[in-house]
């Protein structure tokens, strides 16, 4: 193996790092469209993840749909807001409050559902194939068929809605 | 499945990927020393076709590119989705192109009601 | 197996190689493109800087780096900065997946590749670097605060988004038949027997109306239309800064030549290869067997090169509505029908049986 453990330990804690601060900064800058740049940092963060999980196809899928796409759609929102002003105007304190009682809440989930868990031992992720895309392609199409064709629908949904929304603006 | 797939393919990428920082960093900082600096107030203001610039570009624009986006993200999530269905196209016989087609069938719905919606026309 | 640090020195060569040979073709296109479009236009084209103006290019850079640096006062400065070097920065990316040329064996018997990387999902990485090539465009057009930057910078993106959803189905129908996403495995199926534009000549045609709107080139140059938008995004853009729009452009165009002629025309592999390389005594895995493949592949790419730049001075410009139509309208139910088509004729055995 060209790859030993503690080189991929100390890109995973680097990635974290990086995946953390970009993460923290996205909160804490004051101009939203560095917020959006360090989001896509973020991203690119967990994607490096995934690859050294050797889960291939979901590196780059969150790469082209969430960084190339989702994230291109948040930028386009900012700019089409009235931007004038570079700092975001001062929320008042109950809105503060239920957004930090909401940030509060879904940690408090997030750490249930992790806890829950059980922690898959992975003492060699690098020898794993399933994260690949043909390996994902039979499985998806397979046991996963019918969640796969209800995302369909789902989606099917998501443009009607788009569209509602769209064009109501114009008229 | 050969033995070529593992997270190390993507070192090279990063090689690559310091190779074109340097050079974009490195050309950046070169430009930026070599040319001359004569600031005046004029030249540094925006451009608007020879007149004095009036306001900012910080505007909102029209939503129609705001819909294309959204519509974007859709798509592309289907067509993402299409990728491990013809790569194991082969293997998956008649029973996968049925799946495949009844969910591109789905997304035909979904286009013909934006075209029939009129959410890509441009001009009304 | 090779070692580590060989295989550090080794690839970081070929990286440097990659790069260089990216720079060095954008930097000629810029000639040919003068050179070609003096041609149909019965003029001389650059002739002064060298023999046949051959120098043109390299006075050109010398010119950017010389300008002065021009950043608005109004302007966001760091992503100002910011967006050229994305521009420039994806688009060296892209060129990372793409093989120039067979196995190099060397006499110990390990396989030297002429590519950067070859990795599993080749064709997603290349729309997910496309797909990040978005925000060069984009920041820098906003960060300009320019009216004319903001309008050319939506625009760019809003087209290439379009785009590259017809591009990516386009794809599929041509994955349907290879079984692979891997750059090397597509081109290596086409060493013998018609390469893949013989079975998907619409999503060739797909694939390359997207390349061309991708690359903003003509008739998709709508972002820089001077007539309408001053310079487009790159409207307050100077010295080296505009170089690397404009150079990013041309490295786009340069590896999407190469994509599509790789895909599409075989790359390094050509009619009656293998007969060739026997009768002159070549042995598989040679120098000299990867230096033919690499000509080949390049003068391929060369000719692609030549078809963009016809295209450009040829056809005038579409009107943005024309060119979401085109995208939407016509090449996403296109390239849906390519897929169509594909799956039943190759699905045709197996779908008979399934309801016999």
């Amino acid at each position: 193996m060209l790859l030993n453990i503690p080189l991929t330990q100390y890109l995973f804690y680097f990635l974290s790092f990086v995946a953390l601060l970009c993460g923290l900064m996205v909160v804490f800058s004051k101009n939203p469209v560095h917020s959006v740049l360090y989001l896509v940092l973020t991203f690119f963060a967990i994607a490096g993840h995934y690859i050294l999980l050797n889960a291939q196809f979901l590196a780059i899928v969150h790469i082209v749909v969430y960084a190339g796409a989702i994230m291109v759609l948040f930028l386009f929102v900012i700019m089409l807001l009235n931007l004038n002003h570079d700092s975001e105007p001062h929320k008042n304190m109950l809105l503060k409050g239920a957004a930090v009682l909401a940030g509060g809440l879904l940690l408090m989930v997030l750490t249930g559902s992790l806890k829950g868990a059980e922690t898959l031992a992975m003492h060699q992720p690098l020898n794993t194939q399933v994260g690949l895309i043909k390996n994902l392609g039979t499985v998806l199409f397979k046991d996963f068929l019918f969640p796969f064709e209800i995302s369909s629908i789902l989606l099917l949904g998501a443009m009607v809605g788009a569209v509602m929304i769209g064009k109501k603006e114009i008229k | 499945m050969n033995a070529s797939n593992t997270p190390f393919d993507y070192f090279p990428l990063i090689l690559m990927f310091i190779v074109a920082a340097g050079f974009v960093v490195f050309t950046m900082v070169v430009t930026h020393w070599l040319g001359p600096k004569r600031k005046t107030k004029i030249k540094l203001d925006t451009f608007e076709c020879g007149i004095e610039s009036k306001g900012n570009a910080r505007v909102p624009f029209s939503i129609k590119y705001f819909l294309v986006a959204i519509l974007f993200v859709l798509f592309d999530v289907e067509v993402i989705f299409m990728y491990p269905w013809a790569v194991n196209f082969k293997e998956l016989g008649a029973l996968g192109i049925i799946e495949m087609f009844s969910f591109i069938a789905l997304l035909l719905v979904g286009f013909y009601y934006i075209i029939a919606k009129k959410a890509l026309t441009w001009e009304d | 197996m090779l070692l580590v640090s060989t295989f550090i020195i080794y690839k970081s060569i070929v990286c440097v190689a990659a790069f260089a040979v990216a720079l060095g073709v954008a930097a000629y296109s810029t000639w040919i493109e003068r050179k070609f479009s003096a041609v149909l236009q019965d003029r001389k084209g650059p002739n002064r800087a060298g023999p046949f103006g051959l120098l043109q290019p390299l006075a050109d850079g010398v010119k950017m780096f010389m300008k002065e640096e021009i950043i608005p006062n109004v302007s966001n400065k760091f992503l100002f900065i910011l967006g050229p070097s994305l521009a420039m920065l994806t688009a060296c990316m892209t060129g990372a997946i793409i093989p120039w040329g067979k196995d190099f064996v060397a006499a110990d018997g390990t396989a030297y590749a002429l590519q950067v990387t070859d990795i599993n999902i080749g064709f997603l990485y290349l729309f997910g670097v496309v797909s990040i090539g978005v925000y060069g465009i984009m920041i820098g057009g906003w960060a300009s605060n320019n009216k004319y930057s903001l309008l050319g910078a939506i625009r760019a993106s809003s087209q290439m988004i379009s785009y590259e959803i017809a591009m990516g189905l386009s794809i599929i129908a041509l994955i349907m038949t290879t079984g692979s996403l891997s750059f090397r495995e597509i081109l290596n199926q086409q060493d013998a027997g018609l390469c893949n534009f013989c079975y998907q000549p619409l999503g060739f045609l797909i694939f390359f109306i997207c390349a061309l709107a991708e690359t903003n080139r003509a008739p998709f140059d709508l972002p820089e239309c001077e007539t309408e938008l001053v310079g487009g995004y790159h409207t307050e853009y100077s010295s080296m800064k505009l170089g690397f729009y404009l150079f990013a452009e041309y490295i786009n165009m340069f590896v999407s030549s190469a994509v599509l002629a790789g895909v599409y025309f075989g790359g390094y592999n050509f009619p009656f290869a293998k007969e060739f390389y026997e009768t002159c005594g070549i042995a598989e895995g040679s120098a000299l067997m990867s230096l033919i493949g690499f000509l080949v592949y390049f003068m391929k790419v060369i000719g692609f090169i030549l078809l963009f730049m016809w295209i450009r001075w040829t056809l005038p410009r579409f009107r943005y509505d024309q060119l979401m139509d085109l995208g939407w309208k016509k090449l996403i139910p296109l390239s849906i029908l390519n897929i169509v088509v594909t799956g039943i004729v190759m699905g045709w055995k197996d779908i008979v049986a399934l309801f016999n």
